[in-house]
């Protein structure tokens, strides 16, 4: 019958229309009840998937919550323990970068001697296509991808041209955005820490072996060579067991990613605020970004004038 | 299928132990190491005879793929002692019996021409252009051989392997220059000879007009008596390239008598960046993030395919759970391009934007989810060779389950109840656009336009890739071949998605997402959750085709290597591309208003059709 298709459409249209209201009615007396405010005006919401009606978000006053995962362009790591920059200007993330948007130059020490430290750092981000093998494959967690998306400015050089400046953050920044992730390879490290430990150890313990069995063959050259060898060699064994089963549990927990249970309990020791709520968590993350965007926008701004 | 294939040995001479040798004496004059695709070298002159054989009396109806290989450059071994510089490589399947390909090489010197294969199969037409565009290799008794990518005006041929691009700077990535002297230079200061253009001898910009004949628009009847007294003439319309219904920057060159089509050309190549080019100067790698940008609407089953042919390559195998996972994406995928296309067929309608944003609401959710486990929404890179690039978060089945069972079946029945029926969407759909089955297949066409003309040839049964063999899902069919069928198709094909999507998601296993760690690749540095290795690893020398059952057709990823870090040769044989074969003879005798609709169900993205 004619009509029947505008009638079934205008229908559609009414549901959406009530459905959008019906969803706000349930926060009432705020549809921000569960966002989380940035400034006099902006907030982060973050959309269920069960979401009925109308699913615009109204940027920029509203954004939404971006997921952990979320890849826009590179930043660098400024290790605030150990007060340095995380990046030993190796090259990697140069070499395996598609569109070869990574440019570094290597630092040198007074003697012209290369040093592991980047004296210069850029990414053209006006290039870079946001893959993030770099921050895959730097075997330092030296690069990390970055939440910030309002890049925008008026030239394209130099203003896009990130330098070593722009592009390094502090670890705690990292840490809040990546929470996860960063866990994880906080697990990681200190299970590489403490392998390294027992590797350490059992090295000077079989230095002193040495220098015991040693001194026995000088009392007994004869009998020394046929009786001291085998038995250094089985302690030297368990020693490489025992540094190869703390490896294999470093890779094995790594590869859980940060599911596990243990891993995020690390995660909440390793935080330099431990078990935070999760919105207080958000807030801090949201912060962060905040005020790292005003910098680097700061920054931007003097670098074009 | 098979594995890789290892690069032929020489040709030897004929011997009547090569295939066909008795049907057609003299046509192969070589073979490729046993285990591979039937794959064959054959003489030029006995090529079209050898096509007729195989389509006639094989049964292989269904010419997929015509590329061609530059081999000037190739620094393997197995091509010592041969002087023809080009390959032109054919790949043709049996949509009756499905299976693997017959896989034909043709060994071209520079100077000669090879026949077209158009007269056979007329669906080469616009890959053997796109040979001759890219390569310079002729072919003789093309109908319409004039460049497809590239403009008129083009100085060289851009995949020669001697051909350099603007801001040229190596062969091969990585580049020197960014480490450890990297110090940034603005691209345009940076380079001695400047951009890199050169011009064709003699060329003139202010005196150049396009030389070129529009074949079947120019022989196309001029005059018209259709009205009796009234003395009419057809006129020569451009439809495009800035039009809204055409889906990007594109171009239908017609000519129309009043409203009615009797010719139409498609012009294509606005958005034409050497994809393939880029692709060979990439590391295996770093081609990956590349092809999220060919159909940008399906990043994910563009990843697949690529990780596929790398995958045949290498010879590594995929863990069981990243297996589920690459089908979970790649369905996922196919209900956004369908709902996506049913949008745009309405917007081609005349329905302006609201219908189409309506249609692809849901699309907004499963991005949402790409997002979550990629990190990107359209540029996923998700798929590495070997797997995955992250495992799932938690919740996220969940999630996909809540969409696959509830929301995704409800929208897509919305759109049913909506559109099925709507007197509109069937006045202007109803045998608008035909074009029989056979006359499809003869044009190389593929997906979901083949099954709504009623043949049931879908590669993910055909040819089964990953784990589509463990899934029970149908092909669905309709016989009408029209604007309404190819509607409606895509309707029923995500409905037989989400089937395959609640199997994967009740069956999915618990455990290791990429195979990094036991394939055979250079073992390089990672961290923890991304891949690790595998950034400068060589394949064996060798070539492959994988092709999946991509949501627009046959995606099908040719790749050669000649034992380097870098792809020697890599090419995408994009359904996009060469479904638009069927363009014009779908078009003519419709209305311009109808073209426009024909176009929409054709289902094309840009970025795919010019690469
Ligand atoms: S960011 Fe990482 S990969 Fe890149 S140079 Fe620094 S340490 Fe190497
Ligand atoms: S994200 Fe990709 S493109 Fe961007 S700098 Fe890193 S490797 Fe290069």
């Amino acid at each position: 019958m004619f009509g029947t298709g505008l009638l079934k459409g205008l229908g559609i249209t009414l549901k959406h229309f009530t459905d959008t209201f019906t969803d706000d009615r349930q926060k009432v007396p705020s549809r921000y009840q569960d966002s989380i405010q940035l400034d006099k005006n902006r907030r982060i919401i973050e959309q269920p998937i069960t979401q009925e009606g109308l699913l615009t978000i109204q940027y920029p006053e509203e954004r939404r919550l971006l997921p952990e995962r979320f890849r826009y362009i590179p930043m660098l790591i400024w290790d605030t323990e150990a007060n340095e920059d995380r990046c030993t200007a190796c090259g990697i993330c140069a070499k395996v970068c598609p569109p070869q948007c990574i440019w570094i130059v290597r630092d040198k020490d007074e003697n012209g001697k290369p040093v592991t430290r980047p004296a210069e750092f850029y990414i053209d981000v006006a290039v870079c296509m946001s893959c993030s093998f770099c921050t895959e494959f730097c075997p330092f967690d030296a690069i990390k991808m970055n939440h910030d998306y309002e890049l925008a400015v008026y030239d394209r050089y130099p203003q896009l041209v990130y330098s070593k400046e722009e592009l390094t953050v502090p670890l705690e920044y990292y840490a809040a955005l990546w929470p996860t992730q960063f866990a994880a390879e906080q697990q990681k490290r200190k299970e590489e820490a403490e392998a390294e430990r027992i590797r350490n150890e059992e090295k000077k313990r079989a230095a002193e072996e040495k220098a015991r069995a040693k001194a026995a063959g000088e009392a007994a050259p004869a009998a020394a060579e046929g009786g001291a060898k085998p038995k250094r060699s089985a302690e030297e064994l368990a020693a490489m067991k025992a540094a190869a089963a703390a490896k294999a549990a470093a890779r094995k927990s790594g590869e859980e990613g940060g599911e596990s249970a243990a891993v995020a309990e690390a995660a909440a020791e390793a935080m330099a605020a431990p078990a935070v709520s999760e919105a207080d968590a958000k807030k801090a993350r949201l912060e962060e970004m905040k005020r790292q965007a005003a910098e680097k926008a700061k920054a931007r701004k003097e670098s074009g004038a | 299928m098979s594995e890789a294939t290892a690069v032929a040995t020489a040709p030897v001479a004929t011997d009547p132990s090569l295939p066909f040798s008795q049907e057609v004496p003299g046509a192969v004059i070589g073979e490729w190491a046993a285990d591979s695709d039937k794959a064959l070298f054959v003489a030029p002159d006995k090529l079209l005879p050898l096509l007729t054989h195989l389509r006639d009396r094989e049964g292989y109806d269904f010419l997929s793929s015509v590329t061609c290989v530059d081999y000037s450059a190739y620094k393997g071994k197995a091509r010592a002692g041969i002087s023809e510089r080009f390959d032109v490589v054919y790949h043709i399947y049996s949509t009756r019996q499905g299976g693997g390909p017959v896989r034909l090489h043709v060994r071209v010197p520079e100077s000669e021409t090879v026949p077209s294969a158009t007269s056979v199969y007329p669906g080469a037409n616009l890959q053997e252009r796109e040979v001759w565009d890219l390569y310079g290799v002729k072919f003789e008794g093309h109908p319409n051989l004039r460049r497809v990518l590239t403009w008129e005006g083009f100085h060289g041929h851009p995949l020669r392997k001697d051909w350099k691009e603007a801001y040229f700077e190596e062969e091969a990535k990585p580049f020197k220059s960014r480490h450890p002297e990297g110090g940034y230079k603005w691209h345009e200061d940076k380079l001695p000879w400047g951009d890199n253009n050169t011009y064709p001898q003699n060329w003139d910009p202010d005196s150049w007009s396009e030389p070129v004949t529009y074949v079947p628009v120019s022989q196309a009847p001029s005059d018209h008596h259709a009205y009796g007294e009234l003395d009419t003439q057809s006129i020569v319309v451009n439809l495009g390239p800035h039009h809204p219904s055409t889906h990007g920057v594109f171009r239908m060159l017609t000519r129309i008598e009043g409203e009615t089509i009797l010719a139409l050309e498609p012009e294509m190549g606005y958005l034409h960046r050497n994809h393939e080019k880029i692709g060979e100067r990439n590391a295996w790698l770093m081609n990956m993030p590349f092809t999220d940008r060919l159909d940008y609407i399906n990043s994910m089953s563009n990843n697949l395919g690529y990780a596929l042919a790398v995958e045949k390559l290498l010879g590594i195998e995929v863990p069981e759970r990243a297996q589920y996972i690459r089908v979970i994406m790649a369905e996922l995928t196919r209900v956004i391009n369908h709902t996506w296309s049913i949008g745009f067929i309405l917007n081609d309608l005349g329905a302006l934007q609201t219908p189409a944003l309506y249609a692809i609401e849901e699309r907004e959710m499963i991005l949402d989810l790409f997002e979550e486990i990629s990190g990107a929404r359209l540029m996923c890179n998700y798929m590495r060779f070997g797997g995955v690039v992250r495992d799932l978060t938690p919740g996220w089945e969940e999630r996909a389950k809540y969409l696959v069972h509830d929301r995704l079946p409800r929208a897509l029945d919305q759109l049913d109840d909506l559109l099925s029926g709507n007197e509109i969407v069937k006045a202007r759909g109803r045998g608008v656009g035909y074009l029989s089955a056979q006359d499809l297949i003869a044009l190389s066409v593929s997906g979901p336009m083949i099954r709504a003309a009623g043949l049931a040839y879908d590669i993910r049964k055909a040819e089964p890739y990953c784990i589509y063999d463990r899934f029970d899902f149908d092909i669905p069919t309709l016989p009408e071949s029209d604007i309404y069928a190819r509607y409606y198709i895509r309707l029923l094909e995500a409905r037989e998605s989400i089937k395959i999507l609640k199997q994967a998601l009740r069956d999915i296993p618990p455990g290791e997402v990429n195979a990094y760690a036991s394939a055979t690749l250079n073992q390089g540095f990672g961290t923890i959750m991304g891949g690790k290795g595998g950034y400068n690893f060589r394949p064996k020398e060798g070539e492959a085709y994988a092709r999946i059952e991509a949501p627009k057709g046959e995606l099908g990823y040719y790749v050669v290597s000649d034992n380097k870090a870098n792809a020697y040769r890599y090419h995408v044989r994009s359904p996009s591309y060469i479904n638009l074969n069927a363009l014009g003879p779908m078009s003519v005798g419709y209305k311009v208003a109808d073209a426009v609709v024909i176009l929409g169900a054709i289902d094309i993205v840009l970025g795919e059709v010019d690469r």
